[in-house]
Order: structure tokens, then C-alpha cells, then sequence
């Protein structure tokens, strides 16, 4: 027996070894008009307090404020795993009176992300890559509209095929439950119409049990989920402590899947899929990012290769293949080719002006 | 219905006006000595029954407009008040509901009768407030609106044959929906106030106020009020127009306590301890809407409905209307007003 048993089944354990010692990191992006209990949310979700230092500007501050991205890092420890999370908050999303174009800081954000990735991963050092790639972006819809409104549908047109989207209710509390479904069906519908692709949870293996698939299948009918946020316990008297919002009509409780969905954007996002988002991140979008990038740079070499490699799935313990680096050098030169041209086009337009006046001129002459 | 009116009109004194922004109200004269030794009984006091029964022949209008963002419960609310489905809800998932690309505005008349007394009510919606991408300058055709119905009102007036009773289709009171967000109010709500609480009586309210517990709603509340005053918005009741100590009490402790109302709207009745109530079931608990322990709505209700219905249709004719009309007769030096478009709707001869 001993000698047909080769080993590598203990492959998983010797990963699962190697990456507890190198710890996890995440990047979680947060994005919404402000007053839906994002912050709220994040604390609750993570069990900190990220936001305590927050000073919620005025209404009449907020009326010439731009767009800012907010970066804040906290180290979670549970069960001897760390995990280095990052959350990108975007204050000031939704809140001016003309909130035109007020998405594009964003888009840049996460692409800045993508090309700074890039660069490392084309360099010299490449043991110690931070991955600062934004992994999720939590999308906060009002419960109080009516469905998607036009910022929501521009804002995720925009960001969808660059980072991975979760939309969620915010707020929850504020509706019945026939309202939390039709809002629910109204928003799924929406998103089809517009063709705005949401991550995708992926399906459970076929040898996982009936419950489980059961389970599985309940969630992901829940999307967009519903959630209400709270960082403080409620004590009653002859209840167990909850955490959860006291209302002189009763009291909400976070953690009861009854009243919102928050146990399932928990176990959906930290339990169950925190590594399958990083790796859409990877393999997906962010290849399918390189692709497009090396594409512009219009060099034989790299379009055959940016081809081979455009948005396929692939695992990454394989070797990627060396690649022209992208330096500064690149991009001046790209610029100079361009300047090139257009001095060229307009010479070409002065010319033919040139020799057009001259056939009028000879024109006239003749007659 | 024209109480307060200056009585000049000679074109002397027209050329003569000098544009005051706020005029006082023209209040009547109290009496300057009350005598109560009378020596029998001679029916003054009838007077009050006489215009009781004046006014429940004739009926009156009551113009009521509200804005605010789609899905802040304002049909709802509305439909709660009056007690009836006054104005149609958009609230149905299952049709397509565009949001309009610009703002629109919808007036919806009804006759509803309490005890004898009958009031037109009309509920002038505007869809399409501050839902697009781009709000700026969102509330001018609710400005423009407004104004042309005093505009209406101003040539009716200065007609040479006058209907006895001119149709009165100006906004008596406008309520404002704010979102509740919990932390301020947003740069669109102070620029919307900040624009319309000169033209027209302006009513905040906290709206879906479910989603608050009593101390964020505290907190919101102050913080809302401070920064309104910070801005100079004066809402209504303001206290520019508080007519005597009595009023100004009283109006005090609304505008320093109360307001903005944070209100829950429902039209679904429900069973709470034996009782039939409007309310709103989550599997948390039973929102009842005329609970004073659960939301403001029936302050709000008194307050427009009960108590204040009449000061807000004198204040819209006494102060809004007149501000309009001096700056309209100072801008032609005193000739008539130009001919405007008349939706004709709004006629309501009984």
C-alpha cells in the first residue's frame, strides 16, 4: 500500500500552510450615494470600527466637493489567519446637484490599480507584488427609489467589466417584505436591460448535498441583497442580546435571516467567496485589462500574445510568458508617433488647400 | 375671498409703490376698547355661524403641492392625509415607469366632503425632481409654475368684469420631501428651499421616517433645522408673519420642537390590539402612522389640516401673491399684465 501512495494529496494542506503564513490581502471598494449605511455596513461585516474618526461634512460643503477615493487599512485576525483588508471609500458619489461624469475618478482608481499591477508584474522584483487591485465593489442602491436610478445605471455601466460588483440594498429596515421583493425583481430586471454584468457567484459542485445546494440556490435567488447594518447590541429584558436597531415597533436584527440578508452578504462575500473574487479579479479582469492595454500599444509581438491570452480562465500557478515592460520610455514614444500623425494630417490639409487655390487660380486665369 | 387687499388703486399710487420685499399682513383692526357692559344681547357673536354656514355652501380650494425625489412616499402620503385616493400612486412594480427626463408637473383636482363642508382639492405632483444625473436648475419649472398661477390669479383680479369668485389655483403649500439619510441635508434640498421659501409656503418633511430610531431621528432633526437657519430658509410658518404673542408661541415651539415632521405614510389598514390602523407590517414589528410614538404624522395632519389650513391660504395671498403682484405691476409701471396661457382646469364656479 505504501508504495503506490505517491503524496501529493497533501498538495492542499502544504498550500493552505503557505498562505496562512503569507496572509491574505483584500480590497473591497464601497460605492453610493451617501446616508444608505455603507459605513455602517462595513463595521458590522468586519466586527471594527473603521469609520471612528468620520466627520460627515454639511450639506453646503458638500455642494462644491468632488469626488474623492479614500483609502483605509485595517489587519483582521480569526482562527490564526490574517487578513490585510483594504477598503477604497468614495465620498461624495451622488451628493452634488450635477453629478455628471462624477463616476470617472472611480474608473481611473481601479484602472491605476490594473496598470500599477502591471508594471510590477513586468518588473524585476516580483516576490513582493502588492496587490492593491480593487477584488469587490459593494453597490449601494437606495431602498427609498424605485429601482435603479440613472446614476446607479451609469455609475455600473461604467465600472462592471472592471471590477467585480455586488449590489446591495441598503437600509433594508425601511421596507416590508413584499416591497424588499418587488424592489428586488424590478432592480434583477433592470440590471438584464442594461446588460450590466454583476459577479456571478459560481455554482456548487455537482457532488455537494441536496441542503447544500439548496442553500446555494436561495442565495443567489436573494441578489440583490438586502441589508441592515448596526454596530450597537440591543439588550431587551428576556431576550439574549442582538445586535440589531431598537424602534419603539420593535427591533430589527442584523443576524436574522428573516429580516434582512445581511448572514448572507456575510457568508457569501468573507466565508465562501472572498478567494473566488480575487481570482475573477486576476484571471478575468484584469487580463482582460492587459489585453486591451498591450493591444494600444500596436507592437506585432505583443498583440499575438495579448490574443493568446485575451479573457481566458486560467489557474495561476501557470508560468506567464515574458513581456515587453511598459516604461515611461513606451508611452513618450506613443505620444511622439501621435503628435507625428496629426502634424502630418494637417500638412497634408494645408497641401490640398494649396494646390486647390492653385486650380482656381488657373481656372480664372483661363477664363 | 379678498381680505387685506391695499385699497389704492389709482395709478398715482401704483407708480408710487416702492418694491417692499416682504410686506406685513394686512391684519384687521383690532377693536380699541371691548366693551362688556352691554345691556342686552345684540347677536355679534352670530357672526361666527353666518360665515360657517357661507362657508360650507360655497366650499373652498385648497392647492397643495409636493416634491421630492421617486419612491419618497409622496403619493402615499398624500392619499393618507385626505383620507382618499387622491393621488395615483407610481409605485406599480410591474408597469414601466420611466422617470421623466425633465421635471413635469401634474395638478389632479378632487372634491372631497367632510361634515357638510366640501373642499376642492387639487395635488400638484412634480415627477422627475432631482432623479436625473444632471438636477441643476432642476426646481425652475416648479418656480415657473407657481408664478403662473399668480399670474393667473393677478389678471382675473385686475379684469374689468370679475367673476365674483376668482378660481384660486395658486400653491397654498408645498411639501418637501427630504430623504432621510440620516446625516444632512443634501446640496439639491437647500438649493430647492433656498429658491422657492420666497415664492411659496415650503413644509419640510422627513419622509419614510421608518428607517430612523428615535435618536437619529433627534439628531437629524437639529441638524436639519441648524443648517436651514444657517442658510436663512425660512419655512413656513415663518416668523416674520406671526401675528400677535399667541401665534408666535405657539409657532415657536412647531418650528423649534417638531418640525421638519418625520412622517410614515400608509394606506393599509391592519389589526393592533382589536383596532383597524393604517400601518406598515414587517416581520419586526407593526408601524402604526397615527402612533404619535412612531412617527410625526399626525402632527403633520393637524398641523396643515386642522389648525393651519387657513393661515396657509392667507399667507399665500397675503404675503406670496402680493410680493408677486407689486413686482409685477412695478416691472409694466402699472399697465395690465400680459396675457398668459390659461390650462383652463382649475375654473370652479359652484
Amino acid at each position: 500500500m505504501d508504495k503506490e501512495y505517491v503524496g501529493f494529496a497533501a498538495l492542499p494542506n502544504q498550500l493552505h500552510r503557505k498562505s496562512i503564513k503569507k496572509g491574505f490581502d483584500f480590497t473591497l471598494m464601497v460605492a453610493g450615494e451617501s446616508g444608505l449605511g455603507k459605513s455602517t455596513l462595513i463595521n458590522s461585516l468586519f466586527l471594527t470600527n473603521l469609520y471612528e474618526d468620520r466627520q460627515l461634512p454639511e450639506a453646503s460643503a458638500r455642494l462644491t466637493q468632488t469626488l474623492t477615493i479614500e483609502r483605509r487599512g485595517v489587519e483582521i485576525e480569526e482562527g490564526g489567519i490574517k487578513v490585510k483588508l483594504t477598503l477604497v471609500d468614495t465620498p461624495g458619489f451622488g451628493d452634488s446637484v450635477d453629478c455628471s461624469d462624477c463616476w470617472l475618478p472611480v474608473v481611473r482608481f481601479i484602472e491605476e490599480q490594473f496598470e500599477q499591477y502591471l508594471r510590477d508584474e513586468s518588473g524585476l522584483n516580483r516576490k513582493n507584488i502588492q496587490d492593491s487591485r480593487v477584488h469587490c465593489c459593494l453597490y449601494f442602491i437606495s431602498p427609498f427609489g424605485r429601482g435603479l436610478r440613472p446614476l446607479d445605471v451609469a455609475f455600473l455601466r461604467a465600472v462592471h467589466e472592471k471590477v467585480n460588483i455586488i449590489p446591495v440594498i441598503g437600509k433594508a429596515d425601511a421596507l416590508m417584505p413584499r416591497e424588499t421583493q418587488a424592489l428586488k425583481q424590478k432592480i434583477r430586471d433592470q440590471l438584464k436591460e442594461e446588460e450590466i454584468n454583476i459577479y456571478q457567484f459560481p455554482d456548487c459542485d455537482s457532488d455537494e448535498d441536496e441542503d447544500f445546494k439548496r442553500q446555494d440556490a436561495e442565495m443567489k435567488e436573494s441578489i440583490p441583497f438586502a441589508v441592515v447594518g448596526s454596530c450597537e447590541v440591543v439588550r431587551d429584558k428576556g431576550t439574549r442580546p442582538v445586535r440589531g436597531r431598537r424602534y419603539s415597533w420593535g427591533t430589527v436584527e442584523v443576524e436574522n435571516p428573516h429580516h434582512c440578508d445581511f448572514l448572507n452578504l456575510r457568508r457569501m462575500l468573507v466565508q465562501t467567496h472572498l478567494q473566488d473574487l480575487k481570482e475573477v479579479t486576476h484571471d478575468l479582469l484584469y487580463e482582460g485589462y492587459r489585453a486591451r492595454c498591450l493591444q494600444s500599444l500596436a507592437r506585432p509581438g505583443a498583440r499575438d500574445r495579448a490574443s493568446r491570452s485575451k479573457l481566458s480562465r486560467r489557474s495561476t500557478t501557470e508560468i506567464p510568458l515574458p513581456m515587453l515592460p511598459l516604461a515611461e520610455t513606451e508611452k513618450l514614444i506613443r505620444e511622439k508617433d501621435e503628435e507625428l500623425r496629426r502634424m502630418q494630417e494637417m500638412l497634408e490639409k494645408m497641401q490640398a488647400q494649396v494646390q486647390q487655390s492653385q486650380a482656381q487660380g488657373e481656372q480664372s486665369a483661363a477664363l | 375671498m379678498s381680505k387685506g387687499l391695499p385699497e389704492t388703486r389709482t395709478d398715482a399710487a401704483m407708480s408710487e409703490l416702492v418694491p417692499e420685499p416682504r410686506p406685513k399682513p394686512a391684519v384687521p383692526m383690532k377693536p380699541v376698547s371691548i366693551n362688556t357692559n352691554l345691556l342686552g344681547y345684540i347677536g355679534i357673536d352670530t357672526i361666527i355661524e353666518q360665515m360657517r354656514k357661507k362657508t360650507m355652501k360655497t366650499g373652498f380650494d385648497f392647492n397643495i403641492m409636493v416634491v421630492g425625489q421617486s419612491g419618497l412616499g409622496k403619493s402615499t402620503l398624500v392619499n393618507t392625509l385626505f383620507k382618499s385616493q387622491v393621488s395615483r400612486k407610481a409605485s406599480s412594480w410591474n408597469r414601466e415607469e420611466k422617470i421623466p427626463k425633465t421635471v413635469e408637473i401634474k395638478a389632479i383636482g378632487h372634491v372631497i366632503e367632510e361634515g357638510g363642508v366640501k373642499m376642492k382639492l387639487t395635488v400638484i405632483d412634480t415627477p422627475g425632481f432631482g432623479d436625473q444625473i444632471n438636477n441643476e436648475n432642476c426646481w425652475e419649472p416648479i418656480e415657473k409654475y407657481i408664478n403662473e398661477q399668480y399670474e393667473k390669479f393677478l389678471k382675473e383680479e385686475v379684469n374689468i368684469a370679475r367673476k365674483k369668485r376668482i378660481p384660486d389655483t395658486r400653491v397654498h403649500c408645498c411639501l418637501y420631501f427630504i430623504s432621510p439619510t440620516g446625516h444632512s441635508l443634501r446640496p439639491l434640498d437647500l438649493e430647492f428651499m433656498k429658491h422657492l421659501s420666497k415664492v411659496v409656503n415650503i413644509i419640510p418633511v422627513i419622509a419614510k421616517a421608518d428607517t430612523m430610531t428615535l435618536e437619529e431621528k433627534s439628531e437629524f432633526k437639529q441638524r436639519v433645522r441648524k443648517e436651514l437657519e444657517v442658510h436663512g430658509i425660512e419655512f413656513y410658518p415663518q416668523k416674520e408673519f406671526d401675528e400677535d404673542l399667541e401665534d408666535k408661541t405657539e409657532n415657536d415651539k412647531i418650528r423649534q420642537e417638531s418640525m421638519p415632521f418625520a412622517v410614515v405614510g400608509s394606506d393599509k389598514e391592519y389589526q393592533v390590539n382589536g383596532k383597524r390602523v393604517l400601518g406598515r407590517k414587517t416581520p419586526w414589528g407593526i408601524i402604526e402612522v397615527e402612533n404619535l410614538h412612531h412617527c410625526e404624522f399626525a402632527l403633520l395632519r393637524d398641523f396643515v389640516i386642522r389648525t393651519h389650513l387657513q393661515d396657509l391660504k392667507e399667507v399665500t395671498h397675503n404675503i406670496h401673491y402680493e410680493t408677486y403682484r407689486a413686482k409685477r405691476l412695478n416691472d409694466n409701471g402699472g399697465l395690465p399684465p400680459v396675457s398668459v396661457d390659461t390650462e383652463g382646469s382649475h375654473d370652479s364656479n359652484p
